[in-house]
């Protein structure tokens, strides 16, 4: 989250060059059809007169036409854009990559490892009391361990706990978030 | 003084330590784990923090020294709520008054002091800071996504994968009738054939556009399911419960955030008719609640932490709608239950920070903060009053038909077999949705950019099919058009809108509580601009063509420019919400905000009063308190009158045939006897009193620090066993010396529980109930303890007396 709120907050003041235009709007004039024209060019210069080549027109009636046209300078910052896709779509794939890992590998990872004893499996369970019993025994065992890989399997075995407890009121006793 | 002052650094840094990881998610209670006392809040930092605890308080536990017990902390879970219960308001303000005193009584002491009690005062200002920025960037990461991925159904952008269809052509030129052509810009039938006309084609964009709508919708429902249940639904009604002093935990947490992020640009984007002003409002008190643990001062106290709830909420409309007043009002109205004036001039700081941040990221470009911003300033006269009048009519009928079905049909999601399939729903409605959308080019488009459509007025450098008026090019007028007869194309895009809005307002109802985050301002607010452009071309037509009768004669002449048609979509769009959600003020300057401009003010309030009247005249609830009750969260409705002539005594626990009250006495209760009474009933809290015969009361106990206090004694004090005696009072009571130490918890003790009489009125009872946020409250006659009444009490009751199921109010 630091991430993106540090990165947004340098990149948008990177403005390229190529990310200003000026857009003129022009509706038919006479037999003239509409146009629209974009050219590179700064603020001060966002007017008719330097947008709009080549001038369709012949000389008397430029006025005219520039007055029916609507210019507007506009800025974006396509690094922005860039960066905030490729943020959202990593997060994306990270999120689908843990599903997959916790659907899929988790459950076959486990059951090479310690045989058929009962942790924690699929998300599937619905109803059962029984994972509670295996929560209460996964919690105290790995209590009595204290080194960082213990940590982080025992914080990931908590969460997975709420992830359930929230799955079974929201989708299955329907309690909260109808 | 300095040994003490030391080892309350110490407390406090180890208590700060405890806390860090005690996050929301840690106090969710086990379910059938609470008969087990070993069981009761467990984590392994609280052994840790007891270890300390005791080194440091030795032989204070015993309360020899009445000065010890003064300084005694209060064990770390004392004081703490559990999950879907209701905090208690007036514990929480008065802890909040006592940790001011402390620090500005110690501020006269050192520098340091003086630091941290000016550092403590601005902490408030510095995380309304934090969570604008925060907020600001996450919306402006869900909008550029949502942009991006709603354009990746139609077609791709070879110069960059990461531009939108707009984008992708900014730097080409594009032609004035065909705006949205360039060659950079490839649909999917063109990517693949080569080519992008023909029947073949057509067909292949469509399936396209199916497959990916139904690509992002299953997405977003799996990853909700796998990783974030109460990521789904719009979020507030659960927000609105949350503010008026219940608990949720984890429903505000940092996976929810992620996922509700990760998944509304999904959901958006997948097609469905959804929006994302609700799951904002969600988001950014997300980011409250994290950004709250930075700091103490919120972090402890709940009260504290709901008032910057409040200001969140009103960061979260205030980026939705690029209106920071409107997001303000919107958090006073319709969130928030108590809203203290501080929280009003920092609400407002939270929602103009955030509006900036947003302004800097610039997602729209031209520096707008929403995509349907209007620009024109054109006046209105007194007699399209009626027609305005008739637009909020048709909102508030709107409103009340939306509400109705949708709750039945929620209902019917919550008690049948359809909610057991929560993913194939999705899969359906999405389905549904994406091949009706697709060959009507008004609903294929993104809903925001349907209203932005809806509510732009036809200039000349309009090409659109809307604006396919009748000109007359010899006329020398500038952008300011008269009224013109209308085209074909005009013709056209008004059956093709009508179409729309028959499919916009049937598919709403059942996308809307679906299992991704839905939103409902965009929807309903398409569904008025669809009713009100219609309702304003069709009066624009009969005065042009019938520019000679007595009603339009006087003030609309020929050839002079009068409806404004866009004027009529904003109208309408203000009925249809107001019609729905039942805002007021809110509603309207949120929308004055979106015009800039204060002329439109008196329409836009005369159809947001009509509509919420006539809405009010068929149903009373809106939207979000209908889902309140649907859920049965425990809220007491702070804007509607108690007008019946109960008595307290009807409504109070033990009824007549009832087991008398459970009760504790201050000094004659064992260990064990008190563990019975907590095993054997599930209240939440029981009133202590001086003995059974006397039913004079001392004070009030909650059963959760009961539970903890008791626990912890038996751990770590020396002696205390079954057959112990616990006390309430200041000084242990005469046993003889054989007996086992005791238990003194009066620490624990609520002294002043607040009481009134059985022969009080209800309408009191509820006011007090309302103005104080109080959980329970207890009953007296003739000053002896006679019962309790409960929060969940008042809510059965008022059900009752209005003819509603009681049993319907599930929560505590």
């Amino acid at each position: 989250l630091s991430l993106i709120l540090s990165s947004s907050l340098c990149l948008c003041y990177a403005v390229n060059s190529e990310d200003v235009r000026c857009k003129c709007i022009c509706p038919p004039y006479k037999d003239h059809s509409g146009q629209i024209y974009n050219k590179n060019v700064s603020q001060k210069d966002c007017d008719c007169l330097h947008v709009v080549e080549p001038m369709p027109v012949p000389g008397p009636d430029v006025e005219a036409y520039c007055l029916r046209c609507e210019c507007k300078y506009e800025e974006r910052s396509s690094v922005t854009i860039k960066v905030t896709i490729i943020i959202y779509l990593s997060i994306l794939g990270l999120l689908l990559l843990y599903m997959v890992y916790l659907t899929l590998v988790e459950p076959i990872l486990k059951r090479r490892l310690f045989g058929h004893s009962q942790l924690i499996q699929s998300d599937e369970d619905i109803g059962d009391h029984q994972p509670f019993a295996n929560a209460h025994d996964v919690l105290a065992r790995s209590r009595s361990r204290a080194n960082v890989l213990n940590k982080v399997e025992y914080a990931q075995q908590r969460w997975k706990l709420q992830v359930q407890e929230q799955r079974k009121s929201v989708f299955d006793r329907h309690v909260v978030l109808s | 003084m300095g040994l003490e002052a030391l080892a309350m650094d110490q407390k406090g840094y180890r208590r700060g330590s405890f806390q860090s990881s005690t996050s929301d998610e840690d106090m969710l209670e086990i379910a059938g784990a609470s008969l087990d006392f070993s069981m009761a809040d467990d984590d392994p930092p609280l052994d840790r923090e007891m270890g300390g605890f005791s080194s440091y308080n030795g032989g204070g536990m015993n309360g020899t020294s009445t000065m010890m017990d003064f300084l005694e902390e209060p064990l770390p879970g004392v004081g703490t709520y559990e999950d879907f219960n209701t905090i208690d308001w007036v514990r929480e303000k008065s802890r909040d008054r006592d940790r001011h005193r402390e620090i500005t009584s110690r501020s006269k002491e050192s520098t340091w002091a003086l630091i941290h009690s000016v550092s403590d005062a601005f902490s408030g200002w510095l995380l309304m800071l934090l969570i604008g920025l925060l907020a600001g960037s996450l919306a402006g990461l869900i909008d550029i996504s949502a942009h991006w991925m709603t354009d990746l159904k139609e077609g791709v952008c070879l110069a960059g994968f990461w531009f939108n269809h707009e984008h992708c052509c900014w730097k080409s030129n594009t032609t004035f009738t065909d705006r949205d052509k360039c060659p950079e810009w490839e649909s999917w039938s063109q990517l693949i054939l080569g080519h992008g006309e023909g029947a073949f084609a057509y067909i292949l964009n469509y399936f396209m556009y199916v497959i990916w709508a139904l690509l992002f919708s299953l997405l977003a429902v799996l990853l909700v399911k796998g990783f974030a249940p109460y990521a789904c639904g719009s979020g507030i009604p659960e927000i609105k419960t949350i503010l008026s002093g219940f608990i949720i935990r984890g429903y505000l947490g940092k996976w929810t955030l992620i996922i509700k992020t990760i998944t509304l640009v999904l959901a958006v984007s997948s097609g469905l008719s959804l929006g994302k002003e609700g799951p904002l409002v969600h988001v950014a008190c997300c980011c409250g609640n994290i950004l709250c643990h930075l700091f103490t001062k919120y972090r402890k106290n709940e009260a504290k932490r709901r008032e910057v709830l409040s200001a969140a909420a009103a960061a979260g409309v205030s980026v939705a709608f690029g209106a920071p007043i409107g997001g303000v009002l919107f958090s006073l109205e319709e969130v928030s239950y108590y809203f203290p004036l501080k929280t009003l001039w920092r609400s407002f700081f939270a929602a103009l920070v955030a509006a900036f941040t947003l302004r800097s990221i610039n997602p729209f470009g031209n520096s707008r903060l929403v995509l349907f911003y209007v620009e024109f300033h054109m006046p209105w006269h007194l007699l399209e009053l009626v027609p305005f009048i008739l637009l909020g009519i048709f909102g508030g009928l709107w409103g009340a038909f939306f509400i109705r079905s949708n709750i039945a049909w929620c209902r019917r999601r919550k008690t049948t077999k359809l909610g057991k399939y929560p993913v194939l729903e999705v899969f359906v409605v999405t389905a549904i949705t994406a091949i009706l959308a697709f060959p009507n080019e008004y609903t294929r488009m993104s809903t925001s950019e349907l209203i932005s459509e809806l509510f732009n007025d036809c200039g000349i450098l309009d090409s659109s099919k809307l604006c396919e008026y009748v000109n007359d090019f010899n006329s020398t007028k500038g952008d300011d058009l008269p009224d013109r007869a209308a085209g074909p194309g005009v013709y056209t895009a008004m059956w093709q809108l009508a179409l729309a809005l028959i499919m916009k307002v049937f598919i709403t109802i059942f996308t809307f509580g679906m299992k991704v985050p839905s939103g409902l301002f965009i929807p309903s607010m398409a569904v008025g601009a669809i009713a009100g452009r219609l309702l304003g071309v069709a009066v624009e037509q009969l005065a042009y063509y019938h520019h000679d009768w007595a009603i339009f004669s006087g003030w609309c002449s020929q050839g002079a420019d009068c409806i404004t048609p866009g004027l009529y979509a904003m109208v309408g769009a203000a009925a249809c919400l107001g019609g729905v959600t039942r805002m007021t003020v809110s509603l309207v300057v949120i929308m004055f905000e979106l015009t800039g401009g204060l002329e439109y003010i008196v329409p836009l309030m005369a159809a947001a009063m009509t509509s919420k009247w006539v809405a009010d005249a068929i149903g009373r609830e809106g939207i979000y308190d209908a889902h309140i009750r649907l859920n049965g969260y425990p809220f007491l409705e702070a804007k509607e009158e108690f007008s019946h002539k109960t008595l307290a005594m009807d409504v109070m626990r033990p009824r007549r045939n009832d087991p008398p009250l459970t009760v504790i006495t201050q000094d004659s209760m064992t260990v064990e006897d008190v563990e019975t009474i907590i095993n054997e009933t599930t209240y939440s809290g029981y009133p202590v009193v001086v003995s059974r015969e006397s039913q004079r009361l001392v004070g009030f106990v909650l059963r959760r620090d009961l539970i903890i206090s008791i626990e912890n004694a038996r751990k770590k004090q020396d002696g205390i066993v079954s057959t112990s005696v616990i006390y309430f009072t200041d000084h242990s009571p005469p046993l003889p010396p054989s007996s086992p130490s005791m238990l003194k918890l009066r620490s624990i003790l609520d002294l002043s529980p607040f009481t009134v009489t059985d022969q009080t009125p209800m309408e009191i009872v509820v006011d007090i109930f309302r103005k104080l946020g109080l959980r329970q409250c207890l009953v007296t006659h003739n000053g002896k303890l006679l019962g309790i009444i409960t929060k969940k009490d008042v809510l059965k009751h008022i059900a009752q007396l209005a003819n509603q199921d009681p049993d319907s109010i599930l929560f505590n």
